[in-house]
């Protein structure tokens, strides 16, 4: 079986494991250069221009201030040199200044990253527990109430619209019960805790203030259900269709023969062997979920990162742009490096062949 | 096609027609309905001018934000618009993109794929790095960047779509073609002489396609969803112009005047669990061994 992985192509054919590990992580860190290269030159071909989205419009009319906007912001170097200047800053761990902000990039980023990998990984383990569970029954129980269930919630959850599923939540749990808190990351009302993470349910409980710790758990269960909703509905899928292939194998057959009860031969043969495609799945999902929060945390006014990247998009904020590319690439490649890893670790075959 | 035989196959063990027709129900039922709830979508967005009960784009003030009546079965919007007149003017919008986003992608990434997964070699090493490179874009911030740059409106935001959107299908494809090459019937295409072009484009092609279609097909809700996501964002349609995500948006903040929102959003859901719902139809056909499962 061919196996084609994000953006690191197959994996499978080194004989050691640490050559295969030094080779991957040299071809990893040469499409983390290669996709900063395509959005540097995707951003500066394109015709929109950040001088006349960033300043007014009598400013814009203003040859002298715009050569003087220009020239501070390297706007008027050749386009080689631009990209020469990025990457020689990258290496010294600087990714510019943001022209939106004013502030240097990876300062915006280290401050809003922290709320997005929150919010998504609460988000993916609900995704994970809820839905790995859920597949199990349904492949197990085929075409009872719970396989119905379970294909109905996937098929919702993969279908519905994030923002028209944000909406409904807030407008029937906020709006019309007032059981969950409004959009925000903690009440107007709470002051935050000393920032050591920069993650609120870690730096509250340090700071042995637990009412914070609840009030910023409450402000997560909306979002975090939002944002896992189409997760869950891959993830029970994946999982359902991947327990029934299993269950199909002679392998459950023989140990069917062998009179092992149900329970061993779910948990020790069928699951084991379906885990693979809901590894890759997984891993894939996690790294779409840290950068798919664009939706969510716009309408849940959530300080993360996705409300910064739509904010340097519609600004066409060059630096910011390129910065955040280049976490989110590091952040593709490294989560796909560790889905070929724990294949490995889960197929022998795969670190074998 | 084998997916036909063995479907023939399969009814024709069925004794009586009441058996065969619960076997059909159960089999493509789904199938069924996601192919009726898309046609009526489809008429809805055709005979728009026709159908919907009010003009688009007239505004009345003093008929702002009315629940659904009589009058208006879906309410009014904050302009005193038909929200009702405007989903059904939404799906022209909606329908269209998704089947030109696809469309063209599948087309052009399906083809780049085929190339690349024929000619082997370092051809193919340099057109999947191509490819890969594309691939580590989460689609969304591309687009976003992309449509942000060359400015609002829908000409625009497909474009940038098309730029994210073909990958999935070159892979597809690539895989499908090294899957046909070394097929009898290629080497004896080879054999009576024909030319590459020909054995990749009328040989391979049409017995690879099937996956394809699946994915194209499966595809659609999500091209609709994407859309629609940029369009609630502002990077979509120029505004009075009626779109489900934009109206979405607009609605966004009237969580007491909840149907100005909630229409245009189970229209997008309606529409893409009915592609959802076609796709895996498509794919049980295509794949008798899928179909047991």
């Amino acid at each position: 079986m061919g196996i084609q992985l994000g953006c690191l192509g197959s994996i499978g054919n080194s004989p050691l494991m640490l050559r295969y590990l030094a080779s991957r992580l040299i071809v990893a860190a040469l499409m983390v250069l290669l996709a900063t290269l395509a959005i540097f030159l995707i951003s500066n071909m394109v015709p929109g221009d950040p001088v006349l989205t960033q300043l007014g419009d009598i400013a814009a009319n203003n040859p002298e201030m715009v050569a003087q906007f220009r020239h501070k912001w390297g706007l008027d170097l050749p386009l080689w040199d631009r990209y020469w200047i990025f990457l020689t800053g990258v290496v010294h761990g600087d990714l510019g200044v943001s022209i939106g902000s004013q502030r240097p990039v990876l300062e915006d980023i280290v401050q809003y990253a922290p709320a997005t990998v929150e919010l998504s990984t609460i988000a993916f383990l609900l995704a994970l527990l809820v839905g790995l569970p859920l597949g199990v029954l349904a492949a197990m129980k085929r075409d009872s109430w719970i396989d119905h269930l379970a294909r109905t919630i996937s098929l919702v959850g993969v279908s519905a619209p994030t923002f028209w599923l944000a909406f409904v939540m807030l407008a029937v749990f906020y709006g019309a019960l007032e059981w969950a808190p409004g959009p925000g990351q903690i009440s107007a009302s709470t002051f935050p805790p000393p920032t050591v993470t920069g993650i609120m349910l870690i730096d509250a409980p340090l700071a042995g203030d637990w009412d914070t710790f609840w009030d910023a758990a409450s402000h997560l269960v909306l979002p975090s259900i939002v944002l896992a909703a189409s997760t869950l509905g891959l993830i029970t899928r994946t999982t359902r269709a991947a327990m029934l292939e299993s269950l199909s194998q002679d392998y459950i057959r023989v140990a069917r023969a062998k009179g092992l009860t149900r329970r061993a031969i779910m948990l020790g043969h069928a699951l084991p062997n379906a885990l693979l495609p809901v590894v890759t799945l997984g891993g894939l999902a996690y790294a779409q979920l840290l950068t798919g929060t664009v939706l969510t945390e716009s309408i849940f006014s959530w300080p993360g990162l996705g409300r910064y990247t739509f904010q340097s998009a519609i600004r066409l904020d060059f630096p910011a742009i390129m910065g955040i590319t280049l976490v989110v690439a590091a952040i593709y490649v490294l989560i796909n490096l560790l889905v070929d890893l724990s294949y490995a670790a889960l197929d022998p075959r795969v670190s074998r062949r | 096609m084998s997916g036909a035989e063995a479907a023939l196959l399969a009814a024709s063990v069925d004794t009586g027609s009441a058996g065969r027709r619960r076997r059909w129900l159960r089999r493509y039922g789904m199938a069924a309905l996601g192919g009726a709830v898309i046609a009526l979508w489809a008429l809805a967005a055709l005979l728009a001018p026709w159908i919907a009960p009010y003009p688009s784009d007239v505004v009345n003030v003093a008929g702002r934000l009315q629940p659904p009546s009589a009058l208006h079965w879906l309410g009014t919007d904050v302009l005193g618009r038909d929200v009702l007149t405007r989903v059904i003017f939404g799906a022209r919008t909606s329908l269209a993109v998704g089947f030109v986003v696809v469309l063209l992608a599948g087309v052009f990434g399906s083809l780049f794929g085929a190339v690349a997964g024929y000619v082997r070699g370092w051809a193919e090493e340099a057109l999947m790095r191509v490819t890969d490179l594309v691939f580590c874009f989460p689609p969304i911030i591309l687009a976003m960047a992309i449509a942000a740059a060359l400015g609002i409106g829908t000409r625009n935001t497909v474009i940038a779509m098309l730029v994210v959107w073909w990958p999935k299908f070159a892979r597809l494809a690539r895989s499908l073609v090294i899957g046909q090459r070394s097929a009898e019937y290629v080497a004896a295409a080879q054999a009576i002489g024909f030319g590459p072009t020909h054995i990749l484009l009328r040989q391979i092609v049409p017995n690879a396609i099937g996956p394809l279609i699946v994915l194209i097909t499966l595809d659609l809700g999500n091209a609709i969803l994407v859309f629609a996501g940029l369009s609630f964002l502002g990077l979509g349609v120029v505004p009075p112009t009626p779109e489900w995500g934009s109206m979405v948006s607009e609605g966004r903040e009237l969580v007491n005047q909840w149907w100005v929102a909630t229409f245009p959003g189970l229209a997008i859901l309606t529409v893409v669990i009915g592609f959802n719902f076609v796709g895996d139809g498509i794919r049980d056909w295509l794949d008798p061994h899928a179909r047991r499962r």
